[in-house]
């Protein structure tokens, strides 16, 4: 911090943003680097389950080109209605990694799309250390920027769903949302027009690539709100959020996903009330320029009831008419948690639509969620329009992560921002070695520039000075210091054990240490590619959709784009139905084989049987004479899946499907790992035939019988050819 | 009473406000006009074409918060708010036309 020292010929100000851009580099290498495990451990695979569907369709869109992505109907899913693909999907991950790719083949880089794929979250999760950085500058200073951008860049709540391989949406939205933010904030603070429609494009980019912009569509509305309300309207208020909403509002309708959304669905109405009234505001104030003070209160006074009567009655006319739509189920499930399961299973049988327990917060943020508070604490001290943000986005995001286990992805950018913020406060207190007679401490800052603050010791607490003993300096920062150490090591402690593993690809450690690789899911869908007509239909629950038809390349009847409930309470209904309803509805469906995951053997949780009363409620939920979740509870209540299970239960084609000749690999006495059960005794199955069975018997497909030639039931002619 | 207040918000209106603004007012006032005949056009003959009736109402009304956003800019009393020239305000004006029409000519259709 010297004065004029020159170091390499350099100035104060050069060394600082020198060293600033240093630092800055060193946390994108960072990020990136701790997103790796899973590509080192096992290979560059896709993970999971919905990048499968981005993977293929961004395959699509770089062999057939933009125009025949956009018009893609996709026959082989959800099989026989099939999906208009590109109606029904947000486009900015698949034409970001085009985009990508075309690149760098222009610049004659022969790369794999897969490997584009693959790394295309770490990537952006750099870009994404760099915006938490220029948003920490706008609202604080670099140190709070640069803190905030180190959080992020390894916090394991935004890691969670950016790793290699997780080729999801939220990888590049995370960027997105960050980035709209900054320029949001830079543009209410500077009022400026220009950056008011770079936000609308940052916020056009993020509609094309995640659903949660409805997010941002309600966040800044609501700081405009909040800012009207508190007396605090300013022209350049007015014209940042002008510029955004036309602009924006237009672009968003360009994705055909969302479509004309914005002007009649209530999750887009707050935005479109705030803008007439920051309309209303800006006149009444353009008015009270122009009239003396008593005229424009009888103005205001006659516009306010006029207006108050017009809106109320246009609200309630266009609601009794449908105009404007009610809140989706989503939304709802957002505020009572109660909701999805009651009356849409689906969405509750989405293990990351569940409500947080708390030790997710600490799993995920650890030490920056104590420091949360401090942050917010000190944003209230120094209020600016861009602190009132701030707190706004930390407590609604807070509400959401709570009530959403996935939603944890959208606090913590906040929550990096606010602890850099925090330590920023602590570390420029406790490690300002001016001595404190230079501090001359005059006024309080303009307090509408923040960003400004950054070199000035005018907003420094008092307190900096009573804590200038190196005693005291030392053992806090000493103590900072650790803290942020051990926050490092969690991290990547995180990172390396929860957040690293494909799931396509699973691993486990032998007594001695050695890793064991799992592949049966790629080895199943593999059999089926080659070993199957092109298309056969293949039957599955519907978390295996996308694998199905990104790997095994074949028409499935549901995935995980869970559009079609009925659909998929079919599909519910066929594995909870005994052997031979589920063989005619099967028949009649055209499947060809049934697909069951079954991890009996290796004790893997995840399977098909653990989920099976997922299938359960959600076929009842359609088929209420058909299906009924008490039959499938033993007499004492338990989900018992031995000799001692219900009727319903052991007639059923999931339990016929999962435990078929287990018993010849297990022997008689043998155990279900997952449930801790004895196996049934007796399996019988007619109507299907067992095709592939892979390595760890995890996955089990079987065919489905073509109809007997002489016309007998399948169990008769089995009978006979049995000899008996 | 409220024709003396209509009466003496004209006389002031047209006695502080610089040449140019009221340029740009009357500017507002025709895209207010523009947009107000399409909100009837749609109200009395359907919204059929309702991308084209969004990108047409969105370009009045983007237009207009433009000009409304060029005018406080512009406006010598708000200069101490803004720091900048006018031209500045006015490629901002500029550039934000551009990219709301590039949006509107696409949603035309």
């Amino acid at each position: 911090m010297g004065g004029s020292s020159k170091v390499l010929g350099l100035t104060a100000a050069d060394q600082a943003s020198l060293l600033r851009l240093a630092i800055l580099g060193l946390i994108s290498v960072v990020a990136i680097g701790s997103r790796l495990y899973s590509v080192i451990r096992f290979e560059s695979v896709i993970h999971e389950f919905d990048p499968w569907f981005n993977y293929r369709t961004t395959q699509y869109l770089v062999k057939n080109g933009f125009d025949k992505f956009w018009n893609w109907f996709d026959e082989t899913a959800w099989y026989p209605l099939g999906r208009v693909v590109g109606g029904t999907l947000y486009p900015g991950i698949m034409v970001t990694s085009a985009a990508i790719y075309n690149a760098l083949h222009l610049v004659n880089v022969p790369v794999d799309i897969r490997n584009v794929c693959v790394f295309l979250a770490p990537v952006f999760s750099a870009l994404t250390a760099v915006a938490t950085y220029q948003l920490g500058k706008e609202v604080k200073s670099a140190t709070a920027g640069l803190l905030a951008a180190a959080f992020i860049g390894i916090a394991p709540g935004y890691i969670s769903r950016s790793v290699a391989g997780s080729y999801d949406n939220e990888g590049i939205a995370i960027f997105l949302l960050v980035l709209t933010f900054f320029l949001w904030l830079r543009a209410v603070r500077l009022g400026s027009a220009l950056y008011g429609a770079l936000t609308a494009t940052a916020y056009f980019y993020m509609v094309s690539a995640w659903g949660g912009y409805v997010f941002i569509i309600n966040l800044i509305p609501l700081h405009v709100f909040a800012l009207l309300a508190m007396g605090r309207y300013s022209n350049r208020l007015y014209v940042a959020y002008s510029t955004f909403y036309a602009l924006g509002t237009l672009a968003s309708m360009q994705i055909p996903f969302v479509g004309f959304q914005p002007t009649f669905t209530s999750e887009h109405m707050a935005a479109l009330g705030t803008f007439g009234l920051i309309q209303l505001v800006a006149f009444a104030q353009f008015l009270r320029g122009l009239m003396p003070a008593r005229h424009f209160q009888v103005v205001v006074r006659g516009a306010l009831v006029g207006l108050f009567a017009a809106g109320a009655g246009a609200l309630v006319v266009l609601t009794m008419r449908g105009v404007i739509a009610p809140w989706t189920g989503r939304f709802y499930s957002l505020w009572d948690t109660g909701y999805a399961k009651i009356h849409i299973p689906i969405i509750a049988s989405v293990s990351e639509h569940q409500p947080t327990p708390w030790t997710n917060f600490f799993f995920d943020l650890n030490l920056l969620m104590v420091l949360l508070p401090a942050g917010i604490y000190f944003s209230f001290r120094e209020l600016t329009d861009n602190h009132v943000f701030l707190i706004l986005y930390s407590l609604f995001a807070a509400y959401f992560a709570s009530v959403m286990v996935r939603l944890i992805l959208t606090l913590t950018p906040i929550v990096c921002v606010m602890a850099g913020i925090a330590m920023a406060n602590a570390l420029e207190a406790y490690l300002d070695f001016r001595s404190s007679s230079n501090n001359d401490g005059g006024g309080s800052g303009d307090a509408a520039q923040p960003a400004d603050t950054q070199n000035s010791s005018s907003t420094e607490p008092s307190g900096a000075k009573r804590m200038h003993g190196w005693l005291g300096r030392t053992v806090v920062v000493v103590n900072l210091m650790y803290f942020l150490w051990m926050f490092q090591f969690h991290c990547s402690w995180i990172t390396s054990s929860a957040y690293s593993s494909p799931s396509v690809v699973l691993a486990s450690r032998g007594p001695d240490g050695s890793q064991h690789i799992i592949d049966d899911f790629r080895e199943a869908y593999y059999w089926l590619r080659k070993n199957t007509r092109a298309d056969a239909r293949v039957l599955s629950w519907w978390d295996y959709g996308y694998q199905l038809a990104g790997m095994a390349d074949r028409p499935t009847l549901v995935d995980n784009n869970t559009w079609n409930n009925t659909h998929i309470a079919t599909v519910g209904k066929i594995m909870a139905s005994d052997e031979n309803t589920a063989y005619e509805l099967a028949r009649r469906h055209d499947v060809d084989y049934v697909l069951v995951v079954f991890g009996a053997m290796l004790g893997y949780s995840g399977d098909d049987i653990n989920k099976f009363l997922w299938m359960i409620r959600i076929a009842q939920g359609v088929y209420p004479d058909d299906v009924s979740e008490q039959a499938f509870f033993t007499a004492g209540g338990e989900y018992a899946i031995d000799d001692s299970a219900s009727a319903a239960m052991r007639a059923s084609l999931m339990h016929k499907l999962s435990y078929y000749r287990f018993n010849e690999v297990m022997g008689q006495h043998g155990f279900d790992r997952v449930r801790r059960q004895q196996l049934p005794t007796k399996v019988e199955l007619s109507n299907f035939a067992e095709a592939y069975t892979t390595e760890n018997w995890m996955v089990r497909i079987y065919k489905v019988k073509e109809l007997d030639n002489l016309g007998r039931r399948h169990r008769a002619a089995m009978a006979f050819d049995g000899g008996s | 009473m409220s024709s003396g207040i209509v009466a003496t918000l004209a006389r002031s209106y047209a006695s502080s406000t610089p040449q140019r603004l009221k340029a740009i007012d009357a500017y507002m006032a025709f895209c207010v006009a523009v947009g107000v005949l399409q909100l009837a056009y749609c109200v009395l003959a359907g919204t059929f074409p309702y991308n084209a009736f969004l990108a047409g109402f969105g370009s009045a009304v983007g237009c207009f918060v433009f000009a409304a956003s060029l005018r406080i800019k512009t406006d010598p009393r708000n200069a101490r708010q803004f720091g900048g020239a006018p031209e500045a305000a006015f490629a901002e004006f500029v550039f934000c036309h551009i990219a709301l029409h590039f949006v509107v000519s696409h949603f035309l259709g």
